[in-house]
């Protein structure tokens, strides 16, 4: 970093505002333009519930690898993890290694599965051979639940990238902003339905990994592609202590609670993914469960490299603009890898990072919305309320209201959220999944005599000890930073504090809770076995008999 | 869907050989493969947390052994991904589809997903 631009970045930095929010603005504005296009063109055939929902079944598998690539690879994954490498080092690096090994659970137990089963979400799986009314709804409701959480992390990320890249610092002018991206979101997913979400989806995923690994190349190069001499760098510039960033336990490692935390979150990363209902809709998208295992397998090759490429960038974030600088910045931790990209390339290269964070969020935000609306249409409206007596066009029209119901939310959720690390949020999400979804999944594809009420027993108690530990947790409440005296929770009033659970995350307990209630409620339960219907989704899960084909235009 | 005491065309299938045998395949590679990369991950988790000391050990330059054990993650994930892709690929495609031909060509009276779901197809 040569002197003036250490300069510049200083000043910058007091004005609360980096590189040239024009600039910013023009590439974001391209992207935006090129994915219209692409919505409008891919809208055409949204005729049934098949095309709004599934896409018509028509993606390969490499394009759906590469858009749950793009639907995974979140505002967390970048702002979220750079951030937390930049500050925490290692620590920061079990965020990368749990969401992608859980992808091994996604390929070995679920994804296959689950395309030979179901239709449009989640539900259509869990409720096959049990109650359909009450376990859609459960399903349905935990689906909402996870998304909710998923929205508010993506929403967070974009305010604080607002704050850094357009220079916006009142709250009222980032309220604006977060609310044209949620118009712009609600936009292609009413138009564009899964097709139009799922070409944005693979944009946004190449442009992402081909800005990342740029970056990577750049930052390597600085330091001779040596990466312990980057190690070094990152040492250095975080001044006294330094080497603890190449050592576990720096987030982590202060007390016996923080190494439960840290457990607590390695077990709902890992076991996250696989219930996460908008990736488990992706595997609708493909005509076969071989095409599934297909994209499930170019999903982890190109995961699995974006985040050794956020282990360089999170260090060399560390070691070029430093955990100081980045925490004086207006977005904090999130704002490590556009902080990494100015210092690398200027306003450009900042330009065109921020315009794909922007991109990711809005990526990200449309896949999680289709999926909330695909969930409250298919399974509330047309399975619980209607009873099954729906036309397929109704269903996609009540689709349609709750996508303008979910992005008023996730706008609101977002004006709310600002400021919290964006991995972090996601992570509650993961707990939620795992938490709600998991055993249940996990049960009604292997357990013979696994039946409703230990579906609902699993789900409802999975879903309800996931948020209430949450709501007691000093993510909500009572957090209070030791040095600044200021408020790290939800509630920034420093005076209210429910925090009676301890744990960050709840995982650890709500986890192995809700696969034992799924066992209990079974046992207890006096509910007849169907021997036929798990015969019927046996032999359909494994052979692929029966299972939805591609709709032809 | 009422009850019906005979024998459905899945259970039928289900109790085939060659289906007993596909889904025994199946189970005896995910499981086994299930356990074997949780336990690894989670050793990895319990020793970062609490075997620092290790973790630190530098063993080239500021290349600890914790990133070492780290990208051994990478590793493994990607080794067991294409280990099983192949396998799935090789050893039970075929099975599967034969099965399902015979399945689908044997016209189920039962008319399962269809009926149960209550709305048309598109």
């Amino acid at each position: 970093m040569t002197r003036s631009d250490a300069t510049v970045l200083a000043v910058a930095a007091d004005s609360g505002q980096i590189g040239d929010p024009l600039v910013n603005i023009a590439i974001f504005g391209a992207f935006v333009l090129v994915t219209l296009v692409i919505v409008f063109r891919a809208s055409r055939n949204n005729r049934s519930a098949a095309d709004y929902y599934a896409a018509g079944r028509s993606f390969t598998g490499p394009q759906n690898g590469t858009a749950i690539a793009g639907d995974y690879l979140s505002a967390a994954s970048f702002l979220g993890i750079c951030g937390a490498i930049a500050i925490y080092g290692y620590d920061g690096f079990l965020y990368s290694i749990g969401f992608l090994v859980a992808w091994l659970v996604a390929l070995l137990l679920v994804a296959e599965l689950l395309r030979n089963t179901g239709r449009f979400t989640m539900a259509d799986v869990l409720s096959f051979r049990l109650r359909q009314r009450p376990v859609r709804m459960a399903a349905a409701l935990s689906t909402l639940a996870v998304v909710f959480f998923y929205l508010l992390a993506q929403m967070a990320g974009a305010g604080g990238l607002v704050a850094l890249l357009l220079g916006i610092d009142g709250a009222a002018g980032q309220g604006v902003v977060i609310a044209v991206v949620g118009a712009l979101m609600i936009f292609y997913v009413l138009v564009g339905g899964m097709k139009g979400t799922t070409w944005v989806q693979i944009i946004k995923a190449i442009l992402l990994i081909a800005g990342a690994g740029v970056m990577t190349v750049w930052v390597l190069a600085r330091y001779g592609f040596d990466l312990s001499a980057l190690l070094q760098g990152a040492i250095d510039t975080a001044g006294e202590g330094g080497e603890t960033l190449i050592e576990p336990g720096r987030q982590y490692g202060a007390s016996s609670l923080t190494q439960l935390n840290f457990l607590s979150l390695a077990l709902a990363l890992v076991l996250g993914t696989a219930g996460l209902p908008h990736v488990l809709m992706r595997f609708y998208t493909v005509p076969s469960a071989k095409e599934a295992r297909r994209s499930v397998v170019w999903a982890i090759w190109l995961i699995g490299i974006f985040y050794l490429f956020t282990l360089v960038l999170g260090y060399g974030a560390g070691a070029l603009v430093g955990p100081e600088a980045i925490m004086a910045a207006p977005g904090r931790a999130n704002s490590a890898a556009p902080l990494l990209a100015y210092e690398l390339g200027g306003v450009l290269l900042l330009g065109v990072i921020s315009a794909v964070a922007f991109a990711t969020i809005l990526a990200v935000v449309a896949g999680l919305t289709i999926t909330a609306a695909a969930s409250f249409a298919h399974d509330i409206y047309a399975s619980v309320i209607k009873r099954g007596e729906v036309a397929p066009d109704g269903e996609v029209r009540v689709a349609r209201i709750t996508v303008l119901v979910i992005g008023a939310l996730a706008i609101v959720g977002g004006i709310f959220a600002n400021g919290q690390n964006v991995a972090f949020l996601v992570a509650l999400a993961f707990a939620v999944a795992a938490s709600a979804n998991l055993p249940t999944i996990i049960y009604s594809l292997f357990w013979k005599r696994f039946n409703t009420a230990g579906a609902l027993w699993s789900m409802y108690g999975g879903l309800l000890s996931c948020v209430v530990l949450i709501a007691l947790s000093p993510v909500v409440s009572g957090k209070v930073d030791p040095v600044t005296g200021e408020s790290l929770s939800m509630i920034r009033d420093t005076s209210v504090d429910f925090a009676v659970f301890p744990l960050e995350n709840p995982g650890i307990v709500s986890i192995p809770l809700a696969f034992l209630l799924g066992i209990v409620g079974t046992l207890l339960s006096k509910e007849q076995p169907h021997p036929e219907k798990f015969a019927e989704m046996e032999v359909r899960s494994l052979t692929g008999a029966g299972a939805e084909k591609a709709t032809s235009h | 869907m009422s009850e019906s005491p005979q024998e459905t065309d899945y259970q039928r299938v289900q109790r085939s050989p060659e289906f007993q045998d596909l889904r025994r395949r199946f189970r005896r590679f995910v499981f086994p493969m299930t356990a074997l990369f949780l336990a690894w991950y989670f050793l990895y988790v319990l020793l970062a947390n609490y075997a620092q000391a290790f973790m630190s050990q530098r063993v080239v330059g500021n290349i600890t052994v914790g990133l070492l054990l780290g990208l051994g993650q990478f590793v493994s994930t990607f080794v067991i991904t294409m280990t099983y892709a192949r396998w799935a690929n090789r050893k039970q495609d075929a099975v599967a589809a034969n099965l399902r031909e015979h399945i689908e060509s044997g016209a189920l009276i039962d008319g399962g997903a269809d009926a149960r779901h209550g709305g048309s197809l598109a």
